[in-house]
């Protein structure tokens, strides 16, 4: 019944408004209103665009200003401060061509708005003025290029030498981490060696492997370059650290790689904050299906004394999952049992 | 004048009759019709029904983000059971919806119903041409479109749901039924769709060109074309020579998903089982897809922005600005175009000195793209200038592409996009620049030349709220996505409840979801003042925004063939507005120096005898094809 009621009230404000609309339009064909161009729709338009650059200029900074800790990450990376500097004079100098280029646009259409009696200059061109507004920008944007190229070789230059490696691997619908263990090498893997608890691919017959552990939680030093070695398992995803600036894909097939310096440790990042609770997060920026949204691993910046306990105190994955021993050949068994720790029986 | 058309019109008229007077049955004249401007009507008819489609998506996938706690249970009777139960969006579906949206908006709203609306409509009214070239392959085009749009329409109803990995679909995603339900049927139909597609926009853009090329009336040189023509003829070029690279990609897409083959595929384990592909490569397709996709970007934009200098210049009463400068900064753009796509890999894995050389391109594109709103503001200063709907939709399409492209400068660069890369600032940047730009465009050119399509006017204060509640509407919706983008919070996700770092900014994002259901109710109020216009507005002059191009010199009710008698003769640019001396503010096209010693330039006089010359040459329509 309420429905019934609501519908009829909707359609009945419908037909009003139809109504009002095509009385409205007969006024003005009767009035000749509709043939004149200096109207007042004309001048209402005019003012109410001045207004709406007035008021959303305003708008802009009112908003820029009072709410800037809040959509401004704190950064925590060395190469952050780079791209946060050049993201800020970016946005200084768009900014003042955003706010100019706009106010003339609005400014020119009330101020030039129609008169009968005006008549608009003839003015097809003039080239002064036109080679001037494309070399400025030119010249601009060479200075811009200069800049973001000479960032960008920084960022994606080779990792140092002594890099901590972290592999990384995304697959539907989380993420995997993968340290080189003690020996500092990365066992190598194959994905047709996957299986349910495998979940890497590590290929056991690669001595490197055998003290690799995998965590729960990345942990990372801090003020040492980190270099993780990105992949993926299924399908693309992509590596994503709010905090560091860093992103990077994964893609199946392709190993990727992304290397930075974080700056703050968890710890200092709680008291920058003031929220006891703050965790770095890592999540996933390539669709990568359903639970796209909820790839969320959790990343600890530790003083680079903590790390190395932490590291030092990991259990290899071998140790954890004995019974991959068989895998291991032959002649690396005993290699691999003083690693692990066990006992091979036999 | 008036004795030049006596003797040189025998034969059109003869013509002229046989064309008008031939009985056309509903089919022939509404259905498979072969007249470019009902060709014009029907992408225009289904370009809006489809961006209602993608506007409807947009916004049930808005109250998701906006009110991410609110019961969908109400949708239930439409989607079944995409709501789960506890009456939340499925999130794949959600995915799916974004897809969709994109999809439709990018390929059969701005690409389809622009291209397609005005390409077809203008080219031959305004070069002054009977028609297309082929009017039978502007036909099929149309006719290819539909077929997309129904096999495209049909994947919504699948059990599984339409295809759901972006609209950029990228393997192996979208190659893995096993990955996404949408990768199943969905997707299938989408290649389906999207081939019919590229067959439809290359049957038009070869049509486009070639009667751009061919067809043009005595004295329309390319120097005096119109600027929506070398706009729609340089989206034409472009749309040649990437859509088939699109088409070889979804070919190469088709092997992978059903016959084994490994062009994008390698090492994948998934759904408990390694799959025997190896050697692809996922990048490949990124790159194929970025070939077309970025041109594709200015396939969109370049119309709306044709269309703008033409109503600007028209409401200004004023020259454009920089004549030349504007058709080489299109040049410039269509052909930096194809140079610049892998400004969207710059964090995939692609060698980074690659990023170094497509930032720098990228870059110099902003080049001619700042020329082109100069050289609008330019036009308007100093003008007289007439607030039509037209005019407000073209003021507000040049708001968008400044505010729009400055953004771009930011993504362009590779280290800024390192952190902003696939996160909201992204869909901020594109929906300004090209989205809502070229929407703009769209809407602008309805405007304008709705009486030339319909012989009626619409609304003019219905278009005015039209306009103020979209342009406000929009700003209100995308230019908060920045600030969204900038704390960092990624596309594409269902919540962002997930992370502390994104677990903000929800009163913003309830803001932004309302500022666009409102915006989507004002589209109600264009549909209405479109089809009440059709039939019941006032009827229009023949030329009521008193305009130079030849389009208006034809009869209210044009009709296949477009002018009764002779093809007017065009002996001057399209923008003499306000010319000094003058008595009226406008000298059509069509009108000879001769006539308007007043007003003439010292170089202009010396055309006249010119003119003169080339009138004599008679020319003999029977051999044009037409
Ligand atoms: C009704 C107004 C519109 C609203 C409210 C809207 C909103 C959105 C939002 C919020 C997203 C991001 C969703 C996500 O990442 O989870 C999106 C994606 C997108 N929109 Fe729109 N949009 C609108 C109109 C348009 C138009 C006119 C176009 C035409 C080009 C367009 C093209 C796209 C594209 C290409 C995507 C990306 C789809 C993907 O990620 O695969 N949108 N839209
Ligand atoms: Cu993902
Ligand atoms: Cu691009």
């Amino acid at each position: 019944m309420f429905e019934v009621a609501i519908g009829l009230g909707v359609i009945l404000v419908l037909v009003i408004l139809l109504l009002l609309f095509r009385v409205q339009s007969l006024l003005n064909v009767a009035r000749g209103s509709d043939k004149k161009i200096e109207s007042t729709s004309n001048k209402v338009n005019g003012a109410l665009l001045l207004l709406f650059m007035i008021v959303s200029i305003i708008a802009f900074f009112w908003y820029s200003i009072a709410e800037f800790d809040n959509y401004t990450l704190p950064n925590a990376s060395e190469h952050g401060v780079l791209t946060d500097r050049m993201f800020w004079v970016t946005t200084a100098i768009t900014g003042v061509v955003f706010i100019l280029a706009n106010a003339a646009l609005f400014y020119f259409a009330f101020r030039y708005q129609y008169k009968d009696s005006g008549k608009a200059l003839f003015y097809p061109d003039n080239h002064k003025l036109e080679i001037a507004w494309t070399v400025i920008p030119a010249i601009v944007l060479t200075l811009l290029v200069g800049y973001g190229l000479k960032v960008w070789t920084q960022i994606t230059n080779e990792p140092p030498e002594e890099s901590e490696v972290v592999e990384v691997m995304g697959y539907q619908f989380a993420w995997k981490v993968r340290y080189p263990g003690k020996d500092g090498m990365l066992g190598g893997y194959d994905y047709r060696l996957i299986d349910p608890v495998n979940e890497f691919g590590v290929d056991f017959s690669d001595k490197a492997s055998f003290d690799d552990f995998v965590p729960r939680e990345i942990h990372v030093p801090k003020g040492k370059p980190v270099l993780l070695k990105i992949r993926a398992r299924d399908v693309l995803h992509s590596v994503y650290l709010p905090h560091f600036r860093v992103k990077m894909d994964a893609v199946p097939g392709m190993p990727t790689r992304f290397w930075f310096i974080p700056t703050k440790s968890t710890e200092e990042m709680r008291q920058e904050t003031g929220n006891p609770d703050f965790n770095y997060e890592l999540a996933c920026t390539e669709i990568c299906g359903r639970g796209h949204f909820s790839m969320r691993l959790i990343m600890v910046v530790d003083e680079p004394e903590d790390y190395e306990k932490w590291y030092n105190s990991q259990e290899p994955w071998l140790t954890q999952n004995p019974t991959y021993l068989s895998k291991v050949p032959e002649k690396l068994q005993e290699l691999a049992a003083v690693t692990t720790g066990i006992n091979s029986k036999n | 004048m008036d004795q030049h058309i006596a003797e040189t019109t025998g034969y059109h008229d003869a013509e002229w009759h046989a064309h008008g007077h031939h009985k056309e049955s509903f089919v022939t004249k509404y259905i498979f019709s072969q007249d470019h401007k009902t060709i014009a009507k029907q992408f225009l008819i289904t370009g809006i029904f489809w961006a209602f489609i993608g506007g409807i998506l947009s916004s049930i996938f808005r109250l998701q983000l906006g009110y991410p706690d609110m019961s969908l249970e109400w949708l239930r009777p439409l989607l079944g059971g995409w709501i789960t139960d506890a009456g939340k969006l499925d999130p794949e579906f959600y995915l799916a919806l974004v897809t969709m949206h994109g999809t439709i908006m990018v390929f059969f709203v701005l690409t389809a119903g622009l291209s397609g609306t005005f390409a077809n409509f203008l080219i031959p009214l305004q070069i002054g041409a009977r028609d297309m070239a082929s009017g039978f392959l502007n036909m099929l085009s149309y006719w290819f479109f539909f077929a997309s749009s129904v096999v495209m329409l049909c994947s919504f109803f699948l059990k599984t749901g339409p295809a759901a990995g972006g609209w950029v679909v990228y393997p192996p995603l979208s190659a893995l039924p096993q990955a996404l339900q949408g990768s199943q049927g969905g997707m299938t139909l989408w290649l389906i769709a999207m081939a019919l597609f590229i067959v439809s926009s290359l049957l038009g853009g070869i049509n486009y060109i070639t009667t751009i090329i061919n067809l043009r009336t005595r004295g329309m040189t390319f120097a005096r074309l119109p600027l929506t023509i070398w706009a729609l003829f340089l989206t034409a070029v472009i749309g040649v020579l990437s859509f088939p690279v699109l088409f070889s990609a979804a070919l190469l897409l088709i092997f992978d998903r059903s016959f084994g083959t490994s062009f994008y595929l390698s090492d994948i384990y998934i759904g408990g089982e390694a799959l025997s592909n190896q050697g692809g490569s996922a990048i490949l397709f990124q790159h194929l897809f970025w070939f077309l996709g970025h041109p594709e970007v200015y396939i969109v934009m370049l119309p709306g922005l044709g269309i703008t200098s033409e109503i600007i210049s028209t409401n200004s009463r004023k020259p454009i600005f920089g004549y030349r400068a504007m058709i080489g900064s299109l040049l410039g753009i269509a052909v930096l175009s194809f140079i610049v796509w892998a400004h969207h890999m710059f964090v995939t894995g692609m060698n980074p000195f690659l990023g170094s050389i497509f930032m720098i391109l990228t870059l110099i594109i902003a080049v001619p793209s700042a020329v082109k709103v100069f050289n609008y503001l330019a036009t308007m200063w100093k003008g007289n200038i007439r607030f039509t709907p037209g005019m407000l939709f073209s003021i507000g399409l040049v708001s968008f592409f400044i505010s729009g492209g400055l953004t771009g400068i930011f993504l362009g660069n590779a280290a800024i996009d390192i952190p902003l890369h696939d996160t909201y600032f992204v869909v901020a940047h594109f929906h300004l620049v090209m989205a809502s730009a070229s929407f703009f465009g769209m809407l602008a050119g309805v405007y304008h030349w709705f009486p030339k399509m319909f012989g009626r006017m619409m609304d003019e204060k219905l278009g005015y709220i039209h306009f103020w509640l979209t342009f406000i509407g929009v700003y209100l919706v995308f230019f908060p996505m920045h600030y969204i983008g900038i704390a960092g919070f990624p596309r594409r996700y269902y919540s962002w409840t997930t992370f502390d770092v994104f677990n903000s900014f929800t009163d913003l994002n309830t803001f932004v979801t309302v500022a666009a259901l409102i915006t989507m109710v004002a589209q109600f109020l264009f549909l209405f003042n479109f089809f009440y216009s059709i039939f019941r507005g006032r009827v229009a002059p023949p030329n009521p925004w008193q305009s130079n191009t030849l389009e208006w010199t034809t009869p209210l009710h044009p009709g296949h063939g477009n002018w009764p008698g002779a093809i007017p003769t065009v002996y001057r640019w399209p923008y003499d507005y306000s010319k000094p001396g003058a008595e009226e503010d406008y000298i059509p096209q069509h009108i000879p120096y001769s006539q308007t010693m007043e007003s003439n330039l010292p170089h202009e006089n010396d055309l006249i005898a010119l003119e003169k010359e080339e009138e004599d040459i008679v020319i003999d329509e029977s051999s044009e094809s037409h």
